[in-house]
């Protein structure tokens, strides 16, 4: 799928977030969130199959829940350049299909969220998503960094570093992450080792 | 569901239980000799080049979890169905000890789960009782064996170098592929430690070998199954074109319960499987049995083939059978090496798995424990997939950005591209294989009173560590590290330590395991004989790896295979002398 296509699949949920999902082209476009229905196009077993249907037809969290993440990930790993931001390519509906695919996920990621919520309304009276950007961030600098934080937060900065993995790898298992990345492989080739210039800048 | 009782009409010449390494060998040889062989499979079918399983090739977007372990243990794109859990399957372990049990249910076998590393035994694997007075030998040697491994080398393919180690025994070897970046470090790094870092041995085709299977085209997928067959999957290489053949049955879905026998004479008359998708019971008739179930599986089904004549199970006049169940050893470590950061970009995919290794390279008279390992190597510029770029906290805050700058570990934003990129293709890993002692206490015996879904006994377990086991797992460590920090390298995370018996992997979680249905020349103390034909009946035979009287520090399948063939045509020949 190109960038054009990419951008034209981004389309406005429910609560007015802009999500997408890089899928196979035989894959219905995102709504609300979640893809409706994903043939499966990689060698699945029917009961691997049934389980991804229930999966993808269960909604776990709540519009307010998936408009904290999608700011989170806006946060996170913003667009530059010409590569996409994370929400942008769906990665706030590859969190929410983690977690009910990892149920053990469910309580860190919704506990981090009543987390945040509630330290929100501590500092600025009102919900993580409707503070300004620059209060957001003064947040999420409290909880972003894990050697600098203080230990009354610490319970943010472990939601942080979740919310930080799981954006990071939405976004580098698209293929707008593959060109960021620069990974080249996943197609037949001929091996014949490093190029010779490589080899000689590590003298071998 | 109606109760009833089917039997196939035809009597077979043979019948196997199990498509994987050692059942499909058998099937292979058998029916390319003229023999009228069934062969059960407790799974479904699988075809690599099939599209309808195929995973070779997928990107990671195409799984909505990216490819992560939820209901494959390794990962939504690994080839094998099952794992450690089967709903409905289950086993259990005497409490204080544990065995994860893995089991692959599909044409096949497991098979379709595994690095491609075919290693021969060496002379010294087949007698470490009389080398090192614990342990057992073998009633056969490498010499007994050499010609199967040669025969197995050509019919099969195998990359490799020859090097004349005398415990590493050439094979007949493809070319390697040439070494990727990292495992240049690693290589120097081991000759520096006078640790011996040779190119692996992994039965892939880096050339064509015949008509029906094209070579590697470098995507480093092994695990997933090769469309173009190029690497060895018993489905592509021996079971499919034992089917071609015309002699080979192949029933899928069939799950046996037991071994039948005729009590007057004492031999085996065919087998009694579950056609798991109707729950009807059937019996398949045949002139001589051959299992390939998997250790454990061989052994549960002798156990659970009692009559009156056999009373302790079929084969089992010693009682030995689930006894000396053994697994290797593993642990791991993994590196960061700052030199690698910021690496040009170019496709290093290479084979599936690692392009190098090390053979076993020290004396054990000179050390603590008595047995050795081998280390396997990871790195890379791979493919992203679930877990790609986690943990980033623990490593941004250490190392300058190109101006210079360090920032506090974590954060957000741009910077954690700049992060994923310039850290990425710079993370090593290492693990290690070990050689267990194998011992008459861990075993596998049927669980009083419990059945799986079929109303089949399961499996109990019963497995510990020895001290020598531990004492392998402490050198490993230690000599991850040093390699690591050879290299340049920042061993990452702590360093396992005797809270955790030095990170020794628990037993199973390895997937190695040998030895529950061994062979001896003394009837009661084994259950086969050196042909790996039962010592109490005649007519039946074990072709995985329950035979094994140890397993080396060499990964078995490739001796499962040469073990199977040699069986196979001694099966051959007392045919031919009407001695079976």
């Amino acid at each position: 799928m190109k960038r054009r296509d990419l951008i034209k699949n981004i389309t406005l949920t429910s609560v007015g977030i802009a999500t997408a999902q890089v899928l196979p082209a035989q894959t219905e476009v995102v709504h609300a969130g979640k893809p409706k229905k994903q043939k499966s196009n990689y060698g699945r077993t029917p009961d691997e199959v049934k389980r991804d249907e229930k999966l993808a037809s269960d909604t776990f969290f709540t519009p307010g829940e998936m408009a904290v993440i999608t700011r989170l990930c806006d946060i996170i790993l913003p667009a530059k350049g010409s590569s996409p931001s994370a929400v942008q390519v769906g990665v706030p509906a590859f969190i929410e299909f983690i977690a009910k695919d990892m149920p053990y996920q469910q309580v860190p990621l919704r506990g981090g969220i009543m987390w945040l919520e509630n330290y929100s309304r501590k500092l600025f009276g009102k919900s993580f998503v409707a503070i300004t950007p620059a209060n957001q961030i003064t947040i999420v600098d409290a909880i972003a960094y894990p050697e600098l934080a203080s230990p009354a937060v610490s319970a943010g900065v472990s939601f942080f570093n979740l919310m930080r993995d799981l954006t990071l790898t939405g976004f580098y298992t698209t293929e707008a992450g593959f060109e960021d990345l620069g990974y080249v492989g996943n197609r037949p080739n001929n091996w014949e080792g490093p190029p010779a210039e490589v080899l000689k800048k590590f003298n071998f | 569901m109606t109760f009833q009782v089917k039997e196939t009409p035809e009597i077979f010449d043979v019948v196997i239980v199990g498509s994987g390494a050692g059942g499909g060998m058998a099937a292979y040889t058998l029916t390319k000799a003229g023999a009228k062989v069934c062969l059960l499979e407790a799974g479904s079918y699988y075809d690599p080049a099939d599209p309808q399983y195929i995973t070779q090739m997928k990107n990671p977007w195409e799984s909505p979890r990216r490819g992560a372990s939820s209901t494959r243990p390794f990962g939504d794109f690994d080839a094998a169905y099952g794992g450690w859990q089967i709903e409905g399957e289950p086993y259990s372990a005497v409490k204080g000890t544990e065995f994860h049990w893995f089991r692959s249910r599909m044409l096949g076998g497991r098979t379709n789960h595994w690095g491609r590393i075919s290693l021969r035994f060496g002379p010294n694997d087949f007698k470490r009782g009389s080398l090192t007075g614990i342990g057992d030998d073998w009633p056969i040697g490498y010499d007994d064996l050499k010609p199967f491994y040669d025969k197995t080398d050509k019919l099969i393919g195998i990359f490799g170098s020859v090097e004349n180690m005398y415990n590493e025994p050439d094979g007949i070897f493809l070319p390697p592929p040439p070494m990727r970046l990292h495992e240049h470090f690693i290589k120097k790094a081991g000759t520096n430690l006078k640790i011996p870092v040779i190119p692996s041995r992994l039965s892939i085709l880096t050339k064509p070998i015949n008509n029906e299977r094209g070579s590697c085209f470098y995507c480093s997928q092994c695990s997933r199954g090769c469309n173009k067959y190029a690497d060895f999957s018993s489905s592509s290489v021996l079971v499919i074109p034992a089917m071609k053949t015309g002699n080979l049955t192949l029933i899928n879905h069939a799950m046996v319960r037991e071994v039948l026998t005729d009590q007057a004479t004492g031999l085996a008359t065919g087998v009694s499987y579950v056609d798991t998708k109707t729950m009807a019971e059937v019996s398949v008739r045949a002139k001589r049995v051959v299992l390939g179930a998997s250790a454990c599986e061989s052994a549960r089904l002798l156990l659970n083939s009692k009559s009156a004549r056999f009373p302790q199970g079929l084969a089992n006049t010693s009682g030995v059978i689930g006894k000396y169940l053994n697994d290797s050893t593993g642990a791991s470590r993994s590196g960061f090496v700052p030199s690698l950061m910021n690496r040009d970009r170019y496709n290093e995919d290479g084979v599936g798995g690692s392009h190098i290794y090390s053979p076993w390279w020290l004396d054990n008279n000179k050390l603590d424990f008595a047995r050795g390992y081998h280390i396997e190597y990871g790195g890379g510029m791979g493919m992203p997939g679930y877990g790609f770029g986690m943990g980033m906290h623990n490593n941004n805050g250490k190392y300058p950005y190109p101006n210079g700058e360090t920032l506090p570990a974590g954060g957000y934003g741009s910077r954690l591209r700049e992060d994923v990129n310039r850290f990425y293709g710079a993370y090593i890993g290492m693990a290690g294989r070990g050689e267990p002692i194998p011992l008459e206490t861990n075993y596998c015996e049927i669980d009083p009173g419990k059945v799986d879904k079929y109303g089949i006994p399961t499996l109990r377990f019963h497995y510990k560590w020895s001290d020598q086991e531990i004492k392998q797992a402490k050198h490993m460590q230690d000599t991850f590290e040093e390699l690591i920090i050879e290299m340049g390298g920042i061993p990452l995370g702590n360093k396992p330590g005797p809270e955790t018996n030095y990170g020794l992997e628990a037993p199973g979680k390895i997937i190695h395991e040998v030895g529950t249905v061994r062979m001896g020349d003394n009837p009661n103390r084994s259950a086969l004989n050196k042909y790996q034909q039962a010592h109490d009946v005649k007519n039946l035979f074990v072709v995985d790896a329950a035979p094994f009287v140890s397993q080396g520090d060499k990964n078995v399948t490739w001796t499962i295979l040469a073990s199977a063939m040699r069986t196979s045509e001694y099966i051959i020949d007392q045919v031919k002398a009407n001695k079976i």
